[in-house]
């Protein structure tokens, strides 16, 4: 070594990258199982309905926060890639198992909320488990894709265009699957349909029901916190630069050489992938998906958690998120006045604290903690 | 043949009604957007005000028993009513919500737009204001039919309907080109530190805009209750599809301009009407939205508006 680096947290030395990359999957796996197999028990069936709401809450507020906080794009579609998800991931395993196993019950691991693991060699996983996570990707997949088409007319667009765009996507999506044909429930006919024929069979204005129920505490808390940590490393490297330049400004990120069209597209397709894993994942414990009821309230109830915990602070959504899911269950005296207070609360936030609580600080980098974070010199050590 | 031409004698006269409040609606987001650059979210929300107050109107005024019939004037009286209540929430909601936020990002705005939109919606849904059921608008005009074309009926609600939003158009049209503040508001629309410089008082027109928007949103709302006698309740997600809709027109005329919007709130209706007749009736919302995307991809200063391009 002939060169001495002034600064040891640059360099790309091995051991420091590996337990550095896998801390964050190690913790959520630890979290997972421990929601699972500790809280859950603990706290029991209520307390555990409220947990899971609100990590998928947190999935849908921080992959929105990756477009309207990071970027600075508006977008009011979340629910509609909620839907395109869920309906996605809830085709493959109600025909997958008719499929796959002959059967509506898929076998299932003590992860999942079927899951009875008795004379199986393999209590844990199951290969109906597998499916499970596979149909999530694909739900997650399928909602990136219409993340693109919805994000490319922003090439064209600026802010509330496109806002109005989105929601138009919501909305068509709405009808489009409201008028898909009803859902077969005949195991031969099933059998003799040919897949692509399948996806059209989506329920239609009832909805997608008998969905097989996979969703438990693990895979929602799993799937929580793989995307804080997706979230944390994109606003932390260039990429979440990129983002955060459009967001200030556009002209001079362009000037800077950010290809603005491109960054903005690719804001849309990660934050409407995570959305549809968040469908795929509510459809999988209501074990039903409605999209009459995924209309563009549900937008707006994630959008507040976004403006409220601050455009751009990843902690803060999440938080914001735990806040306002437990909260109505907190309010349910007053459950007329709940939106009115939240839009009063928006509207006040704008006037007095446009940035949101925690802007885009996170939440260790506001208050007693600032002068810490700022003297540890480099950003980023840990995971979350 | 004979039933051919009455399904579109049909279709055209429902477009026709229906797209005039389309325009009366869009004309508010047109006015609001060319001066204030961003979309009232809550314009929809007073297009739904307008409609409820016009009903509890009348119900006070003990129309909404089914023999009570309503003289002639009951329906003026209502809706003049309806546009001044509507027009001071209008100026209120200017006045508390936008404008401290004068010269903040578009997208605080938007947010505090929606803010807004959430806030009427909800506030008009507790029981002790609207409610949270829908009701039903008593009727106010005897629903004779005028005239028949080609077996196709052409009824006094639509008639009444679409002729008063073209006369609250004309009147509209008249107040913008041909009156003194008519002018500050274009003026205010065009450029608004030079307009203040002339001596424009640019808080006032902005208050000012907002109450005619806001007054002609109710108009709708009332009109538009007139014709779908089932009023819903506030809330309700068939309001917001109208006022997209109407937003959608307001874009599609090219935002801003205010011949576009009333060119486009028709376009709109009949693009509607047609599309659900002769294609598929559950694809209706669809096309309106298919039409804003395409609208925007090639023609994003809309049909009727001038492309700009942003100065750095």
């Amino acid at each position: 070594m002939t060169r001495v680096a002034p600064q040891l947290d640059d360099g790309p030395a091995a051991w420091r990258f590996v337990p550095r990359n896998l801390a964050p999957l190690g913790a959520a796996l630890g979290l997972a199982l421990l929601m699972h197999f500790v809280f859950q028990p603990a706290a029991g069936s209520f307390a555990s309905k409220l947990a899971l709401d609100i990590a998928v809450n947190i999935i849908l507020a921080v992959s929105l926060t990756m477009v309207n906080g990071f970027t600075g794009q508006f977008s009011m579609g979340t629910a509609g890639f909620m839907a395109v998800g869920g309906y996605a991931a809830a085709a493959v395993t109600y025909y997958g198992s008719f499929r796959l196993y002959g059967s509506p019950n898929p076998p299932a691991g003590i992860l999942s909320a079927f899951g009875d693991p008795t004379g199986l060699p393999l209590p844990w996983l199951q290969s109906g488990d597998l499916m499970f996570v596979a149909a999530c990707l694909f739900g997650g997949l399928v909602a990136a894709g219409a993340g693109y088409i919805v994000g490319l007319p922003s090439l064209r667009l600026r802010g509330d265009y496109l806002a109005i765009v989105t929601l138009g996507f919501g909305e068509i999506v709405r009808v489009v699957l409201q008028t898909s044909e009803r859902r077969l429930s005949n195991a031969e006919q099933i059998a003799g349909t040919p897949w692509p024929k399948l996806l059209t069979h989506l329920g239609g204005s009832l909805g997608f029901t008998s969905i097989p129920y996979f969703t438990t505490l693990f895979w929602v808390w799993l799937a929580a916190v793989l995307t804080l940590v997706v979230a944390y490393r994109m606003k932390r490297s260039s990429y979440g630069r990129a983002f955060l330049s459009i967001r200030e400004d556009e002209v001079a990120a362009e000037a800077m050489g950010v290809c603005t069209t491109k960054f903005k597209v690719r804001a849309f397709v990660i934050s409407s992938f995570f959305a549809g894993v968040a469908g795929a994942l509510i459809a999988h414990q209501v074990q039903s998906i409605n999209a009459g009821e995924l209309g563009f309230q549900r937008s707006f109830d994630v959008i507040i958690m976004v403006v409220l915990g601050g455009m751009g602070s990843i902690s803060g959504a999440v938080l914001a998120a735990g806040v306002l899911t437990v909260l109505p269950e907190l309010l349910r005296f007053m459950a007329d006045y709940r939106m009115v207070v939240y839009a009063l609360a928006l509207i006040v936030m704008m006037i007095v604290r446009p940035q949101g609580l925690f802007g885009v600080r996170e939440v260790w980098e506001v208050g007693p903690f600032r002068r810490r974070a700022a003297g540890s010199g480099a950003p980023g050590g840990g995971a979350t | 043949m004979n039933a051919a031409l009455q399904t579109f004698f049909e279709t055209l006269i429902n477009g026709l009604a229906v797209g005039s409040l389309y325009a009366l609606v869009a004309l508010g987001y047109t006015m609001v957007y060319g001066i204030l650059k961003f979309i009232n979210f809550a314009h929809s929300d007073i297009v739904v005000l307008g409609a409820w107050i016009a009903f509890v109107l009348a119900r006070s005024l003990g129309y909404a028993t089914p023999d009570a019939a309503a003289p002639w004037y009951a329906g003026l009286l209502i809706l003049l009513v309806a546009m001044t209540a509507c027009g001071a929430i209008g100026y209120a909601v200017e006045r508390l919500a936008y404008k401290p936020l004068r010269g903040a990002p578009r997208l605080n705005v938007l947010i505090t737009a929606i803010g807004v939109s959430l806030f009427l919606q909800n506030t008009g849904q507790l029981s002790f204001l609207f409610g949270a059921s829908p009701q039903r608008m008593p009727s106010l005009l005897p629903d004779t039919p005028l005239l028949t074309v080609f077996g196709a009926r052409v009824s006094l609600v639509d008639v009444v309907g679409a002729g008063t939003a073209v006369l609250l158009m004309v009147g509209l049209e008249y107040l913008i080109f041909h009156t003194k503040l008519g002018r500050a508001m274009r003026a205010v629309s065009y450029n608004t530190s030079v307009a203040s410089l002339m001596g424009v008082n640019v808080n006032a027109v902005i208050s000012f805009t907002f109450v005619v928007g806001s007054a002609l949103a109710a108009a709708a709302g009332f009109l538009y209750s007139m014709k779908y006698v089932g009023i819903k309740q506030p809330a309700d997600a068939g309001w917001v599809m109208l006022g997209l809709k109407a937003f959608v027109a307001a874009v599609v005329g090219g935002i801003g301009n205010i011949r576009g919007a009333m060119i486009g709130g028709v376009m709109i209706g009949l693009l509607e009407f047609f599309g659900a007749a002769y294609v598929s009736t559950q694809y209706r919302d669809v096309y309106v939205f298919a039409l804003l995307i395409l609208v925007l991809l090639f023609r994003p200063a809309g049909l009727f508006g001038r492309a700009t391009v942003e100065k750095v």
